[in-house]
């Protein structure tokens, strides 16, 4: 398999000597969607930024698809695109020539640059924004010109730095949509998120770091394979008994309401035994829900753990 | 990258550049022909009818080149230091940097940018010049090379002082309190003939004073310095600043953490 990206060993110090890196290794395969999840000055930012050049490494290589990002610049840029977590394009030019310039930089020839623009800007819903002045969109529609932005020259690999923060729940899943769609085609994306329910969603790996450190490298699979228990909400439709019990060991149960209880079923516990038993004391549940995102859980316990 | 590749990037720098001054036209190319109308109608006209004669030549006539150069001068250099700067501020600078555009075609381009407009300016100055007086060149080719030599220089300074600005005061520092004086005293309004000999000294240190008078000469046929060793200054200014500017970009001095 391919590596799209691997990094050995890499440290950065910030002038004010401050250590956002402490030895970061990690490889990401091609065609994989790869989550880079951390709390808030984890250090998640400043590798995007060493991959893409905007920071200068204090030690260690960088390589993208086997090649070194500090010797092959030019065949290495051509590789990726990033997507910042904050706004960067001119805000008083239009949204075309935004992505035209792109394209321009890239060396793509005017016709075909012309083509791509209007794909990628079909594609993410801008295209009859296209002669409008950039600082006129959306937040939401801001984010997406920056995918179209870094999608105009069709990269390998798409780096994207928390790309639905503060964009609304619908926009949100449309983006997701269309991120697995090229992902599906094949290109790998990496994907730093502060929403974990995306990085449980989009993607197949996942790496969290903390303190400049990575503390978990694995897959999405496994990980949410270690969690011990997860916590339903049930809601009875009609009044729920005065005496409910489950019986069962490994499980628990709670009250919230008359009409609704949490209950706590164990990784090696069915929850099947849980409908079972309250079937027989004739508990009819209507709803259910986690009460927690999972990788949430596992996120802020594998934080205490580092 | 190829290079056909880096054509193509460079023209789209040029064009963003020129779209960007062009834009924004009322602040870019109307305010220097205003100015430099004032200049022609006060000192031209006005105080230059007393003044009479100035190097062998009418007052007009004399001062024409150095507010012509002097227009090329702060434009070219304003162009530069205010587009990258917006560019760092609005971080668009990152579109350029994650590209796989190389250093030197990034500087050209901003400097190409910068002599667009300076010399787009200096083309309004001239034909603004052309109503006050009859304006004929003697040494066509030199005029057209120190004008673009010059707005090489002062596009290139530009440029370093973008790298180096972190706030919008810090772009208009060195046009205010540096630029400015040494044009002013760079001979665009008198001969140094007029100096005392200290003083001619002291011109002959400013690298404006060579450039204006090349320009003059170019233009009038005549001048206050040897123009071959005019050539060679903006010949080594455009050396030295070339290198310092491709050397802070490739260390990332102001753009890279």
């Amino acid at each position: 398999m391919t590596i799209a990206i691997s990094l050995k060993d890499v440290h950065k110090v910030y002038a004010n000597g401050s250590e956002a890196l402490k030895g970061i290794s990690l490889d990401v395969e091609q065609g994989d969607f790869f989550a880079l999840l951390g709390p808030n000055g984890a250090g998640k930012t400043t590798i995007i930024g060493i991959i893409s050049t905007l920071v200068n490494k204090t030690a260690g290589s960088v390589e993208v698809f086997g090649k070194r990002v500090d010797t092959h610049i030019y065949e290495t840029k051509l590789d990726f695109g990033v997507v910042p977590q904050e706004i960067n394009f001119s805000q008083f030019e239009r949204v075309r020539d935004i992505v035209m310039t792109q394209a321009g930089y890239y060396g793509l020839p005017h016709k075909l640059a012309s083509q791509r623009c209007e794909k990628y800007l079909r594609k993410l819903g801008l295209w009859e924004k296209r002669n409008e002045r950039s600082r006129t969109l959306s937040g939401g529609m801001k984010r997406r010109l920056m995918i179209a932005r870094a999608l105009v020259h069709e990269p390998r690999l798409l780096i994207l730095d928390e790309p639905t923060a503060g964009v609304d729940i619908e926009l949100r899943r449309s983006m997701w949509e269309f991120l697995t769609e090229i992902n599906n085609k094949g290109t790998t994306i990496i994907l730093t998120t502060h929403y974990l329910e995306e990085a449980e969603q989009l993607c197949r790996n996942i790496a969290i770091i903390d303190e400049g450190k990575i503390i978990e490298k694995t897959s999405m699979k496994s990980l949410l394979a270690d969690l011990d228990s997860q916590v339903y909400i049930l809601d009875s439709a009609a009044e729920l008994p005065a005496q409910l019990s489950l019986d069962l060991s490994n499980t628990g149960l709670r009250r919230i309401d008359g009409h609704s209880f949490e209950v706590t079923v164990s990784g090696d516990q069915s929850i099947n035994e849980v409908f079972s038993r309250l079937d027989q004391q004739g508990v009819q549940v209507s709803s259910m829900r986690n009460k927690t995102n999972r990788l949430e859980q596992l996120f802020l316990a594998r934080l205490r753990d580092s | 990258m190829f290079a056909n590749h880096k054509l193509i990037a460079f023209e789209t720098i040029v064009i963003k550049e020129v779209r960007r001054f062009s834009r924004i036209w009322l602040q870019t190319l109307v305010p220097p022909a205003i100015m430099i109308t004032l200049y022609f109608v006060i000192f031209g006209n006005l105080v230059g009818r007393r003044i009479g004669e100035m190097g062998g030549f009418q007052y007009m006539e004399f001062i024409v080149p150095g507010l012509i150069m002097m227009s090329v001068i702060q434009n070219s250099y304003s162009n530069v230091v205010s587009s990258f700067f917006s560019h760092k501020f609005q971080r668009s600078i990152e579109e350029l940097l994650v590209s796989p555009v190389p250093n030197y075609v990034i500087l050209t381009g901003f400097i190409a940018g910068g002599m667009a407009r300076g010399l787009a300016v200096g083309a309004i100055v001239t034909i603004t010049a052309m109503f006050f007086t009859d304006l004929s060149i003697q040494y066509p080719w030199i005029t057209i090379a120190v004008i673009l030599l010059t707005s090489i220089v002062f596009s290139l300074a530009g440029f370093i002082n973008a790298v180096f600005a972190n706030s919008f005061d810090d772009i208009s520092i060195i046009p205010t309190f540096v630029l400015t004086p040494l044009i002013y005293l760079g001979g665009v309004f008198y001969s140094s003939q007029l100096l005392p000999p200290f003083w001619q000294f002291v011109s002959g240190l400013n690298p404006i004073f060579y450039m204006v008078n090349t320009f003059r000469y170019g233009i009038l046929g005549s001048s206050d310095v040897n123009v071959y060793w005019a050539f060679l200054i903006l010949g080594v200014f455009i050396g030295v600043l070339y290198s310092s500017c491709i050397w802070l970009l490739r260390r990332g001095t102001g753009i890279r953490s």
